[in-house]
């Protein structure tokens, strides 16, 4: 299971990565894609949307059922994933990659501090199995 | 409460995802519920469907009591056939809806749902004939292998997989869809739940293990509970608890053609009812919807016309071999110009087709 080292993780399974301008990148983790199984509808948030933490800002669809995905942190949403409309299986094949799903402007740059660091998200997933 | 089937080590094996469906432990997927879906579509697959119950019927009255308790009119087959049917209430609503396989005329066979297992075995009991028996068949396994290649690859795999099996013969040319053959404790019907040609296979626990070892090594891919919802989902084919309940009757559930009515003598349960809903038709109606928007239909969804709310869908879901949302909805007015499906409180446009979406492997809309 691919926990890469440098991301935060939220408890519902999201994974931040921070960039250079300080904009964090959103997706879901290889263990929340791979309970989820094939992914076939992705609803990405509208860009310039205002959110809370743990508001649910986007949602995902398996052929099992569907699942909102939580911003991790306060922010306004500055893009979204739009190569998802049409091929939401990138979730599943790269979802640390090109299944990334929005990118968020955070209110407060410290913020993801907050969030699980790899070690910890590790931990949590095993202890759910 | 978590039952395993004979063949609960070859899914660990075959690296099966595990879940518990009406108490049993049984695989969603092997990894890809889609890849398993095309692989039935396409070629051939193999499900654990030892859940379900099997039910031996016998006795001089086995026709009489069933043509009493079935919806379907099992006057109609001959020894080897089989038909679909509803078990329905006093006051029209399915109990189970149940395949029954005539062996002869005072010898049936009943496959019935593994979740309504208890209430099926209760009503039977509580209206048998004297002159009838019924016997639940226990370590029995039941393997349903479907797809184009199936019939071939099992004719291939059955012999040498089963120490003395020595079926007559399962060449599509001479069993006929809902036909069946026997030998010994082995049985296999051209009967599934998947729109494509195929077999359910009844043999001895014991057994199970190797027949499905065979059947892996001649290519058919192990399927798991998800791809035979998309699978049943895209042939129209009913789901006891989603499209199908206490509530409805056939009728108003898109089987109305399960109901035979032609023998007007035949006196079986909630005949009363059931005509009136065939004649002058029940509350709701089955459509058949494919979304035209963005999203997927799911159960409970509402369906909504010029503003009213005017029904559910029962059974939704993302067709892999349509690449668009399917779903079956009960309604209580017609939508031949379409309607919408509320899908995250969002109305969202959907059109009725005819079953089934989906027919021999390809789109038929």
């Amino acid at each position: 299971m691919e926990i890469p080292g440098d991301l935060r993780f939220a408890p519902s399974h999201e994974w931040v990565r921070v960039n250079d301008d300080g904009s964090l990148t959103i997706g879901i983790s290889e263990h929340a894609q791979e309970q989820l199984g094939d992914l076939v509808f992705v609803e990405t948030p509208e860009i310039d949307a205002r959110c809370d933490a743990e508001d649910g800002v986007a949602v995902v669809e398996s052929v099992k059922a569907a699942s909102d995905i939580y911003a991790p942190v306060a922010g306004t949403i500055i893009d979204s994933n739009a190569d998802l409309a049409d091929s939401p299986e990138l979730i599943n094949s790269d979802p640390y990659g090109d299944g990334w799903i929005f990118k968020l402007m955070p209110d407060d740059a410290d913020a993801v501090e907050a969030l699980m660091g790899p070690e910890d998200y590790a931990q949590m997933i095993e202890s759910d199995d | 409460m978590s039952l395993r089937t004979p063949l609960y080590q070859q899914h660990l094996d075959a690296g099966g995802r595990l879940v518990d469906f009406a108490g049993w432990q049984l695989p969603v997927h092997y990894g890809s519920q889609v890849d398993e879906h095309h692989a039935v579509r396409r070629e051939a697959g193999v499900f654990d469907v030892s859940h379900m119950t099997l039910i031996e019927i016998e006795g001089d009255g086995a026709s009489a009591w069933l043509r009493r308790l079935l919806s379907n009119d099992v006057a109609r087959l001959v020894d080897g056939r089989a038909l679909y049917s509803c078990l329905c209430a006093h006051d029209g609503g399915v109990i189970d809806d149940l395949i029954a396989y005539r062996i002869d005329d005072h010898h049936y066979r009943l496959i019935v749902n593994a979740a309504t297992r208890r209430q099926d075995i209760e009503w039977l009991q509580q209206h048998l004939d004297d002159d009838v028996s019924m016997r639940v068949l226990e370590d029995t396994a039941l393997l349903a292998v479907q797809g184009p290649q199936a019939l071939e690859r099992v004719t291939a795999s059955l012999p040498g997989a089963v120490p003395g099996c020595d079926i007559p013969d399962i060449d599509p040319a001479t069993l006929a869809r809902f036909g069946f053959v026997s030998a010994g404790d082995v049985f296999v019907a051209r009967t599934g739940y998947t729109g494509e040609d195929g077999v359910e296979i009844a043999l001895p626990a014991a057994a199970a293990p190797g027949l499905w070892n065979a059947l892996l090594a001649a290519d058919v891919v192990p399927c798991g509970l998800g791809a035979r919802d998309t699978l049943r989902l895209e042939a129209g084919l009913a789901l006891y608890g989603n499209d199908l309940d206490l509530q409805h009757s056939p009728v108003e559930s898109g089987l109305a053609w399960t109901v035979d009515l032609r023998d007007s003598a035949r006196a079986f349960i909630g005949r009363d009812i059931l005509e009136r809903h065939k004649t002058t038709g029940g509350r709701f109606r089955q459509v058949a919807l494919v979304l035209q928007g963005r999203g997927v239909m799911r159960q409970h969804q509402r369906i909504v016309l010029n503003g009213e709310d005017i029904g559910e869908v029962t059974s939704g879901g993302f067709s892999p071999t349509l690449q668009k949302s399917i779903a079956l909805a009960r309604v209580s007015r017609p939508v031949e110009h379409g309607c919408d499906v509320m899908i995250r409180d969002k109305p969202v446009a959907a059109l009725p087709v005819p079953l089934p979406f989906v027919r021999n492997g390809a789109a038929n809309l």
